[in-house]
């Protein structure tokens, strides 16, 4: 009984965990590919998609990466590029330190796949469906997230150049799956005041610092402003 | 460059990526205590910058020239008007990119 028990709940956890990973194979395949035809144009076969895909495993770094190749930087350069363009997640993995607090040796494991779009489906509780265990929840999730980035940059890096019909603006499957996860979280929490001061603070970066360097700014203002409205922010919880 | 230059610079950029994501588990660890304003943020920070990453996509919009970011103000508004109705991620992110891509390829 107790076996039949828990493979059923393993079972259902790994379906749920797919269902509601589903957009994000769909967001990365096509970003991915786009990742791997572009590396393969600069001489680097999708062997080594696959490689950075399984290593560094971050978008946009990994699109910075192919002009870091290609461009010959030096190592220090590429070690500040990385920092730079991937600080935000030190904000991710701070703001999953609650809900990953019981994972044990997981831990590690979770942290390194932590991406923008695995962060947005394990970052609040309201999101997970019911009758899961959430540790293999979270373990699926992450999993599974990075075998479609894996498979994303293989077929790119493979076929992606073969592609003939017109792709332009299929990167908005990204915008959308933000857009949807700010109003699920919108509808979920009863103070709207962090998401209010998240969209006033980038836009003010937005304006000030442009497109290109906005987002560490931001994150800086995003903290501040969280820590002077946290009466207001809390208060309401 | 060489093969193993590229691969030297491959496990730079993975490693610091990986010690940026996993600094924090290491500094709070579970068994301590986490300072109440470190959980506070933890709470608050998703939708703050879930706000910032909607922003982020959206940071190559050209209000004054080209579309004037017409049809991405029309399929965000699209995206959350069908989230808000019918609560199905796929539909929302298949109606909305396609809806995206028809406009931008075929009217503006």
């Amino acid at each position: 009984m107790e076996t039949y028990y828990h493979k059923n709940s393993t079972k259902t956890t790994a379906k749920k965990a797919f269902i509601n990973s589903l957009p994000v194979m769909a967001g990365y395949i096509c970003l991915c590919i786009g990742f791997g035809v572009l590396l393969e144009s600069n001489g680097y076969s999708f062997l080594w998609a696959i490689l950075m895909s399984l290593t560094i495993y971050a978008g946009s770094m990994q699109y910075v990466a192919v002009d870091l190749l290609s461009g010959g930087a030096t190592l220090i350069a590429t070690a500040l590029m990385t920092l730079m363009v991937n600080a935000r997640h030190l904000f991710y993995s701070i703001s999953m330190l609650e809900n990953y607090k019981n994972m044990g040796k997981l831990k590690p494991l979770l942290a390194a796949t932590l991406t923008d779009e695995t962060y947005s489906l394990v970052c609040s509780k309201e999101l997970l469906p019911e009758d899961i265990d959430e540790k293999k929840y979270y373990l699926f999730i992450s999993l599974m997230n990075q075998c479609y980035w894996v498979a994303g940059s293989a077929i790119g890096g493979l076929v992606g150049a073969a592609i003939t019909f017109n792709t332009t603006g299929i990167e908005f499957a990204m915008t959308s799956l933000f857009v949807l996860i700010f109003v699920e979280q919108w509808e979920s929490t009863k103070s709207h005041i962090p998401a209010i001061l998240g969209v006033v603070c980038s836009l003010g970066c937005l304006v000030v610092f442009g497109s290109g360097s906005f987002l560490i700014p931001s994150m800086i203002c995003i903290t501040i402003a969280l820590l002077i409205f946290r009466k207001g922010a809390e208060k309401n919880d | 460059m060489t093969d193993i230059q590229a691969l030297l610079m491959v496990v730079i950029m993975a490693g610091i990526t990986f010690i940026l994501r996993y600094l924090p588990f290491a500094v709070f660890p579970a068994d301590k205590k986490t300072p109440a304003v470190i959980t506070y943020l933890s709470n608050a920070l998703p939708c703050a910058i879930m706000g910032m990453l909607v922003v982020y996509c959206l940071k190559d919009v050209t209000f004054f020239s080209g579309n004037h970011g017409i049809p991405e103000a029309i399929c965000v508004i699209l995206v959350v008007i069908l989230h808000k109705w019918k609560h199905n991620s796929l539909l929302s992110i298949f109606v909305g990119t396609v809806v995206y891509m028809l406009l931008v390829q075929m009217v503006f």
